[in-house]
């Protein structure tokens, strides 16, 4: 890769090469080719935009590749390109990664309109990778109308799917637990749409009384019609051509009342301090061996020598002023 | 983490057998590797298409029924006239000794026959890379 200029791999993807697509979303997920990669997104992100963008979210185990692969077949009908990007965990331990979510979708393997792409997690927390953002805008510039996002299984906090999808669709399951778990903050504040699937499962329709409920308790303002509330058994294909039709109308909502573009430069916010956060860390890291120095620092913590608060405060300021001397 | 190492196991054709291709699969993710695993029945068309949308360094390819003699030379055909053939292709399962040198001329880069320890995977991959 290295010895082809960003301009020629930019020019293949905008053409729609699925080679040079995903080369690229390697580039973004390595991290040995940190320049190229900037260089890469900063020309394709003129081209970016046109994409709607589904994020499709719930715990473990709730059936979220088995819908993703019947939506597909909606999708696929209605002519849409669609790439679908599924995100597993990467193993704390060995760093390895057992992808499996496209296993459920093999059948769109040889489909030309439709593109996967597995993700390992790499240690990002938040139910995506942390290359994922950068997957979507490759995936946006070569015109791919429709992008999945599938989150890893998710507990109560990884929810930052909601800063990088138009609609999040929440799947859960009977049997998770009673209406308390549905009041906390977290997950569950995150769809836009909510599927129950297994629906065949005994306690579905308890959870859905239940989650009416609780959406009606979260604002007097929007009703059930703003956070529409799906059943569905997707090894049965019950219930997606009513998902599909509701996730699309909602789309267009969120397109015809302004929202859509509220949402997106929201997202733009979270993406600009992400970036710049992680510049500044970088820069003082690398300027003033900050990961070096901690090591010191923990040790006079850890003997007693030093407490805490004031050693840090104390450091940084040292550090500030050599910056200002500079 | 320079370069993480993406590994398809894959079944060709239409043997069910897969607690082979699992295990190895398993045995690679605990050894460090982003293994994509796409199940059972796979046609050498949407293994070639999975590994190139996947942009992975290795397919391993399992199969139980004996038609390896046909359907891994036809993934490694299809990879080349893709222009990747650069992914290296291996292969297992039950593989009778009078086929290796065949599969081997083929483009199959190793076979691995049932009772292989996992390691001799392990270090062919790292010799590869």
């Amino acid at each position: 890769m290295s010895e082809k200029s960003s301009q020629d791999l930019v020019n293949q993807i905008l053409k729609g090469n699925i080679r040079a697509i995903a080369k690229a979303i390697s580039l973004t997920e390595n991290k040995s080719e940190t320049q190229m990669k900037e260089e890469l997104i900063d020309i394709l992100y003129s081209h970016c935009g046109n994409a709607a963008i589904w994020g499709i979210t719930g715990p473990s185990g709730v059936g979220k590749s088995t819908l993703l692969d019947k939506l597909l077949e909606q999708l696929r009908r209605d002519k849409h390109k669609v790439a679908v990007i599924v995100v597993d965990p990467s193993s704390p331990f060995s760093g390895g990664a057992l992808l499996g979510d496209r296993l459920r979708m093999q059948r769109y393997a040889t489909d030309e309109q439709v593109f996967i792409r597995s993700m390992a997690s790499r240690g990002h927390p938040g139910g995506i990778a942390g290359a994922t953002s950068d997957a979507v805008k490759i995936f946006d510039a070569a015109g791919y109308d429709t992008i999945i996002i599938e989150t890893i299984g998710i507990g109560q906090s990884e929810i930052e799917i909601v800063k990088l999808a138009d609609v999040v669709l929440l799947v859960l399951v009977p049997g998770l637990g009673d209406e308390i778990q549905a009041l906390k903050a977290g997950m569950m504040e995150i769809g836009d749409i909510f599927v129950i699937n297994k629906s065949d499962l005994d306690g579905a329709d308890r959870l859905q009384s239940e989650l009416k409920y609780v959406l009606n308790l979260k604002s007097v303002n929007k009703s059930e019609q703003e956070h529409p509330l799906v059943m569905t058994c997707a090894t049965k294909n019950q219930g997606i051509n009513e998902l599909y039709d509701r996730t699309n109308h909602y789309l267009t909502t969120l397109t015809q009342n302004g929202i859509l573009t509220r949402k997106r430069r929201k997202r733009l916010e979270y993406e600009v301090r992400a970036i710049a956060t992680a510049k500044i860390r970088e820069k003082i890291d690398f300027n003033y061996q900050l990961e070096a120095q901690l090591g010191g620092w923990i040790n006079e913590i850890w003997l007693k020598k030093a407490s805490p608060y004031k050693l840090i405060n104390q450091k940084i300021n040292e550090l500030i002023k050599e910056m200002e001397h500079r | 983490m320079i370069k993480k190492i993406r590994i398809l196991i894959a079944k060709p054709g239409l043997d069910g057998h897969d607690r082979g291709a699992k295990y190895v699969a398993r045995a690679l993710k605990d050894a460090g590797y982003e293994v994509i695993y796409t199940g059972i029945r796979q046609t050498p068309e949407a293994i070639v298409r999975t590994a190139i949308q996947e942009d992975v360094d290795f397919i391993g390819l399992s199969l139980l029924s004996g038609a390896h003699n046909e359907l891994f030379p036809k993934v490694v055909k299809l990879l080349k006239d893709q222009g990747a053939d650069e992914i290296v292709v291996f292969g297992g399962g039950i593989i009778p000794e009078n086929d290796i040198p065949f599969l081997k001329a083929n483009g199959i880069r190793a076979i691995f026959t049932s009772g292989t320890p996992i390691k001799d995977i392990i270090n062919f991959i790292q010799t590869c890379v």
